[in-house]
């Protein structure tokens, strides 16, 4: 059938424009995203992998047990998601994947901070002005319905092949539930308890600080936690444009026909997806 | 009581106060100016109109309550007093300051220091312990943390919560959170309180607790305090005076007494039906005033029964030069004295019959019935000066009947019924 409107030209026309004319901002961009993702794994790839281990499963058990941490209670509580921290780790160091899987985490908890740091503020944004809302409300719907490898061309375009264009794409595709959220836990606070901050003379700020942003922390916690998986999945596959860790390891294994190599690097992701979830999912539900 | 007020500072004056909620409230609020009524507006504008006109004064120290259905506006007007809601039109006087035309630093102000509000479902911070639930205002105000943990104490003192101080607010029953509510609004120390529906989440019993809670606090702080109810029990056991509220509009202001003895239209005489008229009824409206008096030691008992032939009455009370009550002679014992040729009253006066207070209500006098039939003497609580005489006949029927005829009728009726006994 003969294209009657041809909008995808016009869009590619527009990126372009955008490349061209912002290139220094791109480049900046590309700077800061690789020293942060370079710089981090340096950073734990020195520190040797038992300390890790330790520390991530210390707090995987505090914050799981919280204020009953050393009660027989909290014990039982936290001490299955404290094995499987120290076993599942182990395992990735025996499959050899250690590298691959700091380099992983790297890249989620980047992209993460990033998609959190824009997501939230929005998310306030939306939830206190209906205007706002109107206007992200189906932004958002497009970055979530729109197939993830679709951002990776534009990410490619302007950040060209490494760990950039990977976080770029994942931080759009893993936005949307911080904003969402954010909003929702918000919106959901009581009329009464903000009207009651209102009554007592609160200024814009402080309703956000004392009332809203407390009250609303729960849900906020769940964003985060949302956001971190989604960023998971998408860090694999962004190792399509080149982002390293385990994902890089899934599409070797793919471009080669390798059963062991893509068994083994699926399975380093699904314990590192369990224990990122664990961990963040015991954050939201400690009080 | 009511001449009183006229000279006690107002605190809150509300002038023209109309609240139009919807995007076309000019043409709304054109309207309403012009006569329109609420549906009309409704259906023209696609406005609802949520206070309309409404007009009083609020006096310092007073519990003042604001009562009426669901819808009828008394949650928007308490909203008005604080601007959570700004008015389309009028003004709300704040000691003497317009708070619709003031700007957002003075409104803050205001808020912070001149007024609290109290919430139906207590509007506390589920994440914040009780003590710092009530020292929310102060925080707010930026009082420092040492001197705004201290006033929080106080006022959870106040209201009896000692010891609760580091519990969470889920820790606690309904009546105890709202007892917080109620310490975070006076822990600011304002001069006004603004109660919306403060106590309409609570059992029956819990609230009635509360009701004698508030008043006994009241008594210690003299506040202004502006209550909104629906509960008219509550509204008279609380409230020196009531605004009647319907659809937006003031139907009447009053005492409980006024509203129940004289109500301006058929909605509050429906409503002030259910009432127990005998909890609300005093001396003071069913009394005769300025009875017809026999003066001791001036009247003797030619005189005496003179008066009573001109009255129609068997019986009448005695008074000093200082118009003192002393007692009641009755026309039988005056007969037997003049018999006896004696020329003073002193043997006839009975002195064995009560004296009541203006506002003792009828509840209180009916245990004072007697088998001789013996008026009640309304003397003045100072100086016992006679300020009237009620008879039993309109408290027999005062307490019997439970129907809306005006007070002056049921005098009438109980002159009459009077002539006929004896």
């Amino acid at each position: 059938m003969d294209k009657i409107i041809d909008l995808g030209t016009y869009i590619e026309k527009g990126i372009n424009a955008l490349e061209s004319n912002l290139s220094f901002l791109w480049s900046a961009i590309d700077d800061g995203i690789s020293w942060m993702v370079e710089s981090m794994n340096d950073v734990l790839l020195a520190i040797p992998f038992w300390i890790i281990i330790t520390v991530v499963a210390a707090l995987a058990y505090y914050l799981s047990a919280g204020s009953k941490s050393l009660t027989l209670e909290g014990f039982k509580k936290s001490i299955g998601i404290t094995i499987f921290t120290i076993l599942g780790f182990i395992l990735i160091y025996l499959m050899g994947y250690w590298e691959e899987a700091i380099q992983t985490t790297t890249l989620v908890l980047v992209s993460s901070v990033i998609a959190l740091l824009l997501g939230i503020p929005f998310g306030i944004w939306a939830a206190r002005s209906n205007v706002a809302d109107a206007i992200i409300r189906p932004v958002l719907d497009f970055m979530q319905t729109m197939p993830a490898f679709v951002y990776l061309i534009p990410a490619i375009f302007f950040f060209s092949v490494g760990n950039s264009p990977g976080v770029i794409a994942t931080v759009i595709f893993s936005l949307p539930p911080a904003v969402r959220l954010t909003s929702l836990g918000i919106r959901s606070v009581p009329g009464e308890v903000v009207e009651a901050g209102y009554a007592f003379g609160s200024t814009e700020s402080q309703i956000l600080y004392k009332i809203q942003l407390p009250l609303a922390m729960p849900t906020i916690l769940a964003g985060i936690n949302q956001v971190i998986l989604l960023a998971l999945s998408m860090v694999v596959i962004a190792s399509m444009v080149g982002a390293k860790g385990l994902g890089s390891v899934v599409y070797q294994g793919i471009q080669q026909n390798d059963v062991a190599l893509g068994f083994e690097s699926g399975l380093g992701i699904v314990i590192l997806a369990i224990i990122l979830d664990r961990i963040t999912q015991s954050i939201g539900t400690k009080k | 009581m009511y001449m009183e007020e006229e000279t006690r500072n107002i605190k809150i004056k509300v002038k023209d106060l109309s609240l139009i909620f919807g995007k076309n409230s000019d043409q709304a609020l054109e309207m309403l100016n012009n006569g329109h009524s609420k549906p009309d507006i409704l259906e023209k504008t696609k406005c609802t109109v949520g206070v309309n006109k409404a007009n009083f004064d609020v006096y310092e120290g007073e519990v003042f309550v604001v009562m009426g259905l669901s819808g009828s506006g008394k949650s928007t007007l308490i909203r008005c007093l604080n601007r959570l809601h700004k008015p389309t039109d009028g003004q709300v006087l704040i000691n003497g300051h317009d708070i619709t035309k003031e700007n957002n630093k003075e409104l803050l102000e205001t808020r912070r220091t001149e007024m609290s509000m109290v919430f139906q479902n207590f509007g506390l911070l589920p994440h914040r312990s009780i003590i710092e639930n009530a020292a929310f205002g102060l925080e707010i105000r930026g009082e420092k943390k040492e001197e705004r943990l201290k006033r929080a104490q106080k006022a959870l003192d106040t209201v009896g919560l000692q010891g609760y101080e580091y519990q969470f607010p889920s820790e606690l029953s309904g009546g105890m959170q709202q007892r917080v509510g109620l310490a975070r609004a006076l822990a600011n120390d304002p001069e006004v309180l603004l109660m919306d529906e403060a106590f309409s989440a609570l059992d029956p019993l819990i609230k009635s607790d509360m009701q004698d809670e508030l008043l006994a606090i009241q008594e210690k702080v003299h506040k202004t305090i502006v209550f909104i109810t629906h509960d008219l029990d509550e509204a008279i056991k609380i409230g020196d005076r009531i605004v009647i509220m319907k659809d937006g509009i003031i139907e009447q202001i009053g005492s409980a007494e006024e509203i129940m003895t004289n109500p301006a239209s058929e909605y509050v005489e429906a409503f002030v039906e259910k009432v127990d008229r005998k909890t609300i009824i005093t001396a003071g409206s069913l009394m005769f005033d300025k009875p017809m008096v026999v003066q001791y030691e001036k009247d003797g008992p030619e005189v005496a029964m003179r008066k009573m032939r001109t009255a129609s009455v068997n019986v009448l009370p005695v008074v000093d030069k200082n118009k003192k009550f002393l007692g009641f002679v009755w026309l039988d014992d005056l007969i037997e004295l003049n018999k006896n040729k004696i020329k003073k009253i002193d043997d006839a006066i009975r002195t064995e019959v009560h004296s009541i207070h203006k506002d003792y209500t009828v509840e209180d006098m009916l245990p004072l019935i007697s088998d001789k039939k013996s008026p009640l003497a309304v003397v003045d609580e100072k100086d016992g000066r006679l300020q009237g005489i009620v008879f039993q006949t309109s408290l027999i029927i005062e307490a019997t009947k439970f129907d809306k005829n005006q007070i002056s009728d049921l005098q009438e009726q109980a002159k009459e019924f009077f002539k006929w006994t004896k």
